[in-house]
């Protein structure tokens, strides 16, 4: 729910396929007879402006997490606007608001294709919203960028996946654990989609790398009593913790953890989905020193990233950080932006040709367009949580991480999928 | 050996977290047959009263102890600002009550939203009461020490108030018999009123001790309503002793269970003993015959 508020990924995946339905059903007389004369051009590029659609949920329980990202989006419309916009149109950001919830984001999908007749969409965070709305992309051929990190094994023509997938993440936070001798693992996630995913990855990453899994332990959704989970963890004594909770759980689970007398020293925590903002509610005093996997941190080094956590700074507020999700959306925006000027084109077949190689150097530094898979290189990075509450790098992969969605580079991960 | 006491320490304490969330709805549920949905709400109360505080006066071990009393009297004003404007106008209502008190509950979540925004915030607990004590192996965490210590408190001072003060012969008085309370010259009015300022006082309490195992936002009472109501039904209605052995009965159960299976199978197997306890008993553990329910 709130504050940490989120269930990122996955949440509900019963709710996005019934919206990803209803849209079907409410769209499929309307527009299935002229199917043929779509051919991805719904688009109106005939103006001195084009239209990008920016679809975050600006209300509901998503809101406190989306509306940053929203705020990004807009940053970066302006960047590119302010740069003489792309090939030589200006951009106007039309935003549609989500709700946190999924059939509404297929409707207002479908209304900025062909209301407002966009050339290409950024938007959505939890898994739920964007299987609701691939259908409806995918239909009218029209492309959509999505800046949240996610549970990988997807792979839709009219997405491009600008968050890590698995392999970027997950992986590289295993590799990181595993060099440091921290091969004995207890995982702690909350009881839905992505936490039961990521952890079976997980447990069969370490039965081909030799290392152990202890115990898995799955709260519900929204729990707050993380005692016994705790008292868990401490009898099965592992060398590391792999944290896969969502929301408010998290403050529960790591208040529980410091009070039992398990520290970052003895039995580190390494979370997936706690960044600078949700280290703020939280409270240092309980997550100091505790680590978090991500591909970018507020104290990512470099121009690019001082440039960026200044131009949100100046226009949302000087006490607001900027987090990973944030900067993911903020790049997506700029690497369209390149995509559409290689391919000379606002046409989602010519912008999708030309991906392949488009690269920008985005606040987590270089990333670079895989045509194929249609996702991004990221370098990955593991933090450190610090006493001012932002988090300090204290490992990277030492360069931007081949995205693999499937896994197929992985022979250990060849029973997943 | 150790796991078993552990694992006890863990059952005593989260049935002192469930008493001190059911502790105040005892007094307005139980005793005044008021069935009050924003309950949850005035636990946040205290949450947040915690949270300014800190802002206010800094540090944190000195906070958390003004906290105390003063989310009890905030909690406790809202409570009774709610008893004179809505539900004494609703008491022989027990739907309307239900209907309008979650009305009360979504416009005092609105309001947490409004002045302390949507994320959660966080107060830092005093070094003491972030630690543990282990004793022969069983670790002992001092911030459960103090809630249960909190809990016993509190249902001690209830106890005490309820029997021995002429404020406590009058609510029991109005509860067994509102007419004959009224003519024997008891202004049942204020009493009622000033029962509801302590039971929603009591729940601004447990807000300040939930700050030191749970998050602290706009929805968090809702995380602890369920529990609070289950622990008085099975408890039996109207009943303080009803309410303390189920509580602790209820927080064994789920760490046995949660010890033996996983968290969201305790959770239901739980709640599917309550259900079942219910049908053997419907009146609850222990009876007594209140005014509106029954």
């Amino acid at each position: 729910m709130s504050g940490l508020g989120i269930s990122r990924r996955g949440l509900l995946a019963g709710a996005s396929a019934l919206g990803a339905s209803a849209a079907l059903s409410a769209c499929g007389a309307k527009v299935g007879s002229d199917t043929s004369s779509f051919s991805g051009t719904k688009a109106d590029t005939s103006g001195d402006t084009v239209k990008v659609g920016l679809l975050n949920s600006l209300s509901g329980t998503m809101a406190i997490s989306e509306v940053t990202v929203h705020n990004s989006l807009l940053l970066a419309v302006g960047e590119v606007n302010a740069a003489g916009g792309v090939l030589g149109r200006k951009l106007e950001p039309v935003s549609q608001d989500g709700a946190s919830d999924w059939p509404t984001f297929a409707e207002k999908a479908e209304a900025l294709i062909t209301d407002d007749r966009v050339v290409a969409t950024f938007g959505c965070w939890t898994s739920a919203s964007r299987k609701a709305v691939k259908p409806v992309f995918e239909r009218h051929r029209s492309l959509l960028f999505y800046p949240v990190q996610y549970e990988g094994l997807e792979q839709s023509p009219y997405i491009f996946y600008v968050g890590a997938t698995t392999n970027q993440q997950i992986v590289p936070a295993l590799d990181y654990l595993r060099e440091r001798g921290l091969t004995r693992l207890c995982l702690v996630g909350s009881d839905y989609v992505f936490p039961r995913t990521a952890n079976k990855i997980i447990k069969a990453y370490a039965k081909a790398n030799g290392m152990e899994v202890l115990g898995e332990e799955y709260a519900p959704l929204g729990s707050t009593e993380f005692s016994t989970i705790v008292n868990k963890v401490r009898n099965a004594g592992p060398d590391a913790v792999f944290n896969t909770l969502n929301g408010d759980s998290n403050v529960a689970f790591f208040k529980e953890y410091k009070s039992g007398g398990l520290t970052a020293g003895s039995m580190p925590v390494l979370s997936v989905s706690i960044a600078e903002e949700e280290v703020k509610s939280i409270g240092t005093q309980y997550l100091e020193g505790q680590l978090t996997a991500w591909n970018y941190y507020q104290t990512t080094p470099g121009a690019a990233n001082a440039a960026f956590v200044k131009a949100y700074r100046a226009a949302y507020g000087a006490d607001k950080p900027t987090s990973d999700p944030m900067e993911a959306a903020y790049l997506s925006v700029h690497l369209w932006a390149a995509m559409v000027e290689k391919a000379g084109s606002f046409d989602a077949a010519a912008v999708r040709a030309a991906s392949d190689g488009v690269a920008f150097d985005a606040p987590e530094g270089r990333v670079t367009v895989d045509g194929a898979s249609q996702h991004v290189y990221k370098t990955a990075r593991i933090g450190k949580v610090g006493a001012d509450g932002l988090i300090e790098e204290v490992w990277n992969s030492g360069g931007p991480v081949r995205p693999d969605p499937f896994l197929k580079d992985y022979t250990w991960a060849s029973g997943l999928s | 050996m150790t796991v078993i006491l552990n694992q006890s320490f863990t059952g005593i304490s989260i049935g002192a977290v469930l008493l001190l969330i059911a502790l105040g709805l005892t007094l307005t549920f139980g005793q005044m047959g008021v069935i009050n949905m924003a309950h949850g709400e005035f636990i946040m109360t205290g949450a947040y009263t915690t949270y300014v505080l800190q802002q206010a006066v800094g540090g944190a071990g000195v906070p958390l102890l003004l906290a105390l009393p003063l989310a009890f009297l905030v909690a406790g004003g809202l409570g009774a600002l709610l008893e004179w404007l809505l539900i004494r106008r609703l008491y022989t209502r027990p739907l309307d009550t239900l209907l309008v008190t979650w009305g009360v509950a979504l416009m005092l979540q609105q309001l947490a939203r409004d002045l302390f925004g949507a994320p959660n915030v966080h107060t830092t607990a005093p070094d003491t009461l972030t630690g543990n004590v282990s004793v022969a192996g069983v670790v002992l965490t001092t911030n459960r020490l103090f809630i249960l210590g909190l809990a016993l408190a509190c249902v001690l001072g209830l106890t005490l108030m309820l029997r021995l003060t002429p404020l406590g012969r009058r609510v029991r008085a109005v509860v067994q018999n509102r007419e004959l309370a009224e003519v024997s010259g008891i202004a049942t009015g204020r009493v009622d009123r000033t029962a509801f300022f302590i039971g929603s006082g009591l729940a601004g309490v447990a807000g300040v001790a939930l700050t030191l195992v749970g998050p602290i936002g706009p929805t968090m009472g809702t995380n602890y309503i369920v529990d609070a109501f289950l622990v008085v039904v099975a408890g039996g209605i109207g009943r303080l002793r009803g309410a303390v052995v189920t509580a602790f009965a209820l927080g064994v159960l789920q760490a046995v269970l949660e010890y033996s299976t996983t968290t969201s199978v305790a959770k239901v197997v739980v709640l599917v003993a309550v259900v079942a306890f219910l049908q053997w008993r419907p009146q609850g553990l222990y009876t007594l015959r209140t005014r509106s329910l029954v």
